[in-house]
């Protein structure tokens, strides 16, 4: 009982983590239709200039203001990033043939991998724990349920972000401007709305979510090399296809799930397996709901 | 003779009653028309009996060949087409617009062709008669492509053709299945007077080789002029049924079409053929 | 000019903020086991220089062309010269291991980009036929692979028996993977195809026992011609003895180079077959609109499940090559990069065309390998590569088409016409 309560906290912090970045895959999909297969490693390189600003300010300031300092750089950072890839590599294949972009969008991510590679190395890079000690839940026997200040913090940083995010989408006039673009561009453009500006304005906001993410990753694992995109990549995008995709409370839903269900399988099964139950329930999930847990049913028109 | 029978035919979306309890029959040989305002429910109706969608409650009765009937409700999407000898057209076309006129009447002789490939294998080998069934079925196709005057662009892409061209292209598509019923949802569509008079013909002359139609229109000058026997939806329920002189006379009808009393559609193109 | 100068001084402070965080500092290793942060700024003015002006370089060259009226070129003409075209790829290809002085290398190389061709072959027919997008072609590369190197290790059987068994195997699981995801559409089909080619990468590395695990399998034989073996030592029963030749390592590369273009001329071969009869033309008219081929009385899952496991059958044909070839392989073989690269060069080549696979594998494969030099800038080159190509070709190489049965002269349909699928 209370190692499946350590798990299902375990599991609910890392599923926010693919959560935010399941976000920014299911807002692109939303708008434009395409995978940004990019995003992973856009979340990469939130971790890496987090893992860059806490170095510099690690010995000049405190770590809280270390700690803020690293989210907003990485944000702003990553918000350049989002909206670079999508000037450079995927607006001049808007409207063409689809497997274009993604194919754009597969280079774009072994660009920024071998990128990060280059220019900061191969090896992995680990920071201290920030933030250690925790609150105990629940003791029984020598088993100890913590919830550490670490994943409180990623909890509550993460539920902020989605709230504003939320506020961002459905009260807002940008809000409203990115639901008519996903439900129309040329009807939408028609009436006045500027839809490069939308799209590129949703690049910049998926972007900065998954610095966040990167970050809060960096925080929680104390880990990072510039591999660690692809696997994340993945995950989320599974999560927003899980979740249904183009659907943004399903990416959230999906993150959460797949946190939840890796964390289970490797506190109860055997951890070499987990990604690929994570996969499996995917394709399960979508042999009986095709369209993934909130999607919507497309039926096509005849 | 009875070549399509629907009886009690009830379609629901969630809460939403498309078609409701429709019962009708089309006669071997004739021109059945389905008439209605926009949203009576005549596309849903067409697509449960053409097996793209599922009726829930209801039974469709085909008589591909005399004597012979074929449950549609129960078949396999794709073998409403193999086994039950229904063809069809969309209201929004639907060619395989990146091939050729010529293509897209082979593909609709796929299954034919199919088997007489061994299934694909003797085919790569270059054994068994397929190069025979090849030659039939393009003179199949050349039948129709002359039929719908299209001979000039048989290996033009489909999608290059001309909107009137594209109509005829895939009426000429859906008989290359041969089937004993063919079914057109608003094959009038967008067509010019002088295309529309030149579909009547072609129709007519589907009818006149053999092949039963059944036929989903807007345009009161096909429907009046070449139905055999016209049917009436309205709200998903069937509110009339006869020949096209007794409906143009029905009050039921006209009440629908002129929007008595509720807000039905008020300029329906209809109104003033009927009146 | 002056425009030109402010948007390239604009892409330039972009730049900045891009490459400052990366190529401005670099991390390093500190005394007490620390991270340090050392500046580089003479790489970062340089990456920001070059940006600055390398889209002076393309507005300049934008400016040139504008001049010119521009022609629409969708690859008509190397289409209509394919016909050249492919015999003479297939005569230097025929002669290419023979030239006198050829280094092993080259053709080591010719052999690795002919089991790309095939991989690209194979794939173009469920992605540029169908229309099925599918992310995890390198399963059934891996499925062939481990197939022939189970056989030949368990069973003692040469590569010739296995072949016809890894491509059996392939096949069937192409046609298990194909049931349950018949319903999927679009990017759906993508992610769970990609999942399934992680799925069977995660089993391979973590069956330890039966597939060694991340250490790999060793030892397959290398395919024999006639029962002929290609070995340095010479002797009876060997290719050199049995001529009475020297032994040399070329031999049996060349041997290995010829085996490799059987096959994909095989594979070749039999996608040109099925294209001009129904299965293809079925295909293809499935890529193009799935509900007026289910009202034409097409069965459509038959169908889609026909293009996986054929596929997927050229596929494990391509993976039992590729661990004859190695006698070695492991997990590490059969990565997403190796799908993303295959569907890379299916679509970089024009999805469909078989001419254009050859192209783009030549492209793809033979310059970063031929830029072995530079090592680490390798796949950043690859990387960059693709971004460029696709931006610039979006249709990839030839991207027209030619009907598969006409009445008079075939005319070429382009691309704008021809649907990508929804699969």
């Amino acid at each position: 009982m209370a190692y499946a309560l350590q798990q299902l906290i375990n599991g609910l912090t890392l599923g926010m983590i693919y959560g935010l970045i399941a976000i920014g895959y299911t807002m692109v999909y939303g708008i434009i239709g395409m995978i940004n297969f990019a995003h992973g490693d856009v979340f990469m390189i939130g971790a890496f200039v987090g893992i860059i600003v806490l170095t510099a300010l690690s010995t000049v300031t405190s770590v809280p203001v270390a700690l803020a300092a690293a989210f907003v750089i990485s944000a702003f950072i990553c918000a350049v990033y989002g909206f670079s890839i999508e000037r450079v590599a995927y607006r001049p294949l808007r409207g063409s043939f689809r497997l274009a972009p993604l194919i754009s969008a597969i280079g774009m991510s072994i660009v920024l991998e071998n990128y990060v590679q280059v220019s900061q190395g191969a090896l992995e890079r680990a920071i201290p724990n920030l933030l250690p000690g925790g609150i105990v839940l629940l003791k029984q026997g020598d088993f100890v349920v913590q919830l550490t200040w670490m994943q409180l913090a990623i909890i509550i940083v993460t539920l902020v972000l989605l709230a504003a995010f939320t506020y961002l989408v459905t009260k807002t006039p940008l809000g409203r401007a990115m639901r008519a673009v996903e439900q129309d561009a040329k009807m939408a453009a028609l009436l006045g709305v500027n839809t490069n500006r939308t799209i590129s304005l949703t690049f910049v906001i998926g972007s900065a979510l998954a610095a966040f993410a990167g970050v809060m990753f960096l925080l929680y694992y104390g880990v990072i090399d510039f591999y660690i995109g692809f696997n994340a990549g993945i995950k989320a995008f599974t999560a927003a296809v899980l979740g249904g995709i183009g659907s943004l409370p399903g990416a959230v839903l999906g993150g959460l799930l797949i946190g939840l269900i890796e964390a289970f399988w490797s506190g109860y099964a055997t951890v070499a397996y987990k990604d690929a139950a994570v996969y499996s329930i995917l394709a399960i999930v979508l042999m009986f709901m095709p369209s993934g847990l909130l999607g919507r049913h497309e039926i096509e028109k005849v | 003779m009875t070549i399509l029978s629907v009886s009690n035919l009830t379609m629901r979306f969630g809460g939403l009653t498309a078609v409701n309890n429709v019962s009708f029959a089309a006669e071997r040989g004739h021109i059945t028309a389905v008439i209605g305002p926009n949203g009576a429910g005549k596309t849903t109706l067409f697509n449960c009996i053409t097996g793209f969608y599922k009726p829930t409650e209801g039974s469709i009765a085909m008589s591909p060949s005399l004597g012979k009937i074929v449950r549609l409700e129960k078949l396999a999407g794709h073998q409403v087409a193999s086994k039950g000898k229904v063809a069809r057209t969309f209201q929004n076309i639907r060619l395989f617009g990146g091939m050729t006129a010529l293509e897209n009447l082979l593909i609709a002789q796929h299954n034919k062709l199919q088997s007489a490939t061994g299934f694909g294998v003797l085919g790569v080998l270059g054994l068994g008669g397929y190069r025979k069934a090849e030659k039939q079925a393009i003179e199949l196709a050349k039948h129709w492509l002359d039929q719908t005057g299209l001979m000039a662009r048989a290996d033009d892409p489909a999608g290059a053709l001309p909107y009137g061209d594209q109509r005829r292209l895939e009426i000429a598509r859906a008989m290359c299945t041969e089937p004993a019923l063919l079914c057109l949802d608003e094959p009038a569509a967008g067509l010019n007077p002088r295309e529309s008079a030149g579909l009547n013909q072609l129709l007519l002359k589907i009818r006149d080789e053999g092949c039963s139609l059944l036929l989903i229109e807007h345009d009161m000058g096909v429907v009046m002029k070449i139905s055999d026997h016209i049917i009436v939806l309205d709200h998903g329920k069937k509110i009339a049924d006869g020949s096209p002189t007794e409906i143009r006379n029905d009050p039921a009808v006209i009440a629908a079409y002129l929007g008595e009393g509720d807000e039905d559609d008020p300029d329906a193109p209809v109104a003033e053929s009927v009146a | 000019m002056l425009e030109d100068l402010k948007d390239a001084g604009l892409c330039a402070f972009f730049a900045l903020l891009i490459f400052a965080p990366f190529l401005g500092v670099h991390l390093g290793d500190g005394t007490s086991g620390n991270l340090t942060l050392g500046p580089t700024p003479e790489r970062l003015a340089l990456a920001v220089a070059a940006t600055f002006i390398a889209r002076m370089a393309m507005l300049a060259w934008h400016r040139l062309r504008s001049k010119r009226t521009a022609k629409p070129s969708n690859g008509a003409a190397a289409a209509r010269a394919a016909k050249y075209i492919g015999p003479v790829l297939l005569a230097v290809a025929i002669i290419f291991p023979l030239l006198p002085g050829m280094p092993n290398a080259y053709i080591d190389l010719g052999v690795l980009i002919l089991t790309y061709v095939m991989l690209g072959w194979g794939l173009n027919i469920v992605v540029g036929l169908a229309g099925l997008l599918d992310l995890g072609y390198v399963a059934f590369y891996a499925v062939g692979a481990y197939s022939f190197a189970l056989l030949a290790s368990n069973f003692g059987l040469g590569f010739w028996e296995c072949l016809p068994l890894a491509g059996i195997l392939a096949a069937f699981w192409g046609v298990c993977l194909g049931f349950p995801v018949l319903r999927l559409r679009g990017d759906y089909l993508a992610i769970v195809t990609l999942a399934f080619g992680e799925i069977i990468r995660l089993v391979i590395t973590n069956w330890v026992s039966l597939t060694g695990g991340p250490n790999g399998l060793l030892g397959m034989p290398a395919p024999s011609l006639f029962g002929l073996k290609f070995s340095m030592a010479g002797g009876p029963g060997t290719f050199a003895g049995f001529f009475g030749v020297d032994p040399m390592p070329w031999q049996k590369t060349a041997y290995l180079f010829y085996v490799i273009l059987a096959l994909a001329l095989l594979t070749n071969w039999v996608t040109l077959r099925l294209r001009k009869q129904p299965l293809g033309r079925a295909w293809e008219a499935l890529r193009e609109d799935e509900i007026a081929c289910r009202s034409l009385g097409i069965n459509v899952r038959n169908t889609k499940l026909t293009a996986f496991a054929i596929g997927a059958m050229f596929g494990g044909f391509a993976g039992c090559f590729f661990a004859a070839r190695q006698s070695f392989i492991s997990p590490d073989s059969f990565t997403f990069i190796e799908s993303a690269t295959v569907l890379a060069i299916v679509v970089l080549g024009g999805a469909g065309s078989q001419l254009g696979v050859v192209l783009a594998a030549c492209v793809m494969i033979g310059i970063p390998e031929l830029l072995q030099s530079l090592q680490i800038y390798r796949m950043l080159i690859f990387g960059l590569a693709l971004v460029t190509i696709m931006v610039v070709r979006p249709r990839g190489f030839i991207s027209i088409r030619r009907p598969s049965v006409s009445l008079g002269k075939a005319k070429m349909i382009g691309a704008e016409l021809r649907a990508e699928g929804k699969g």
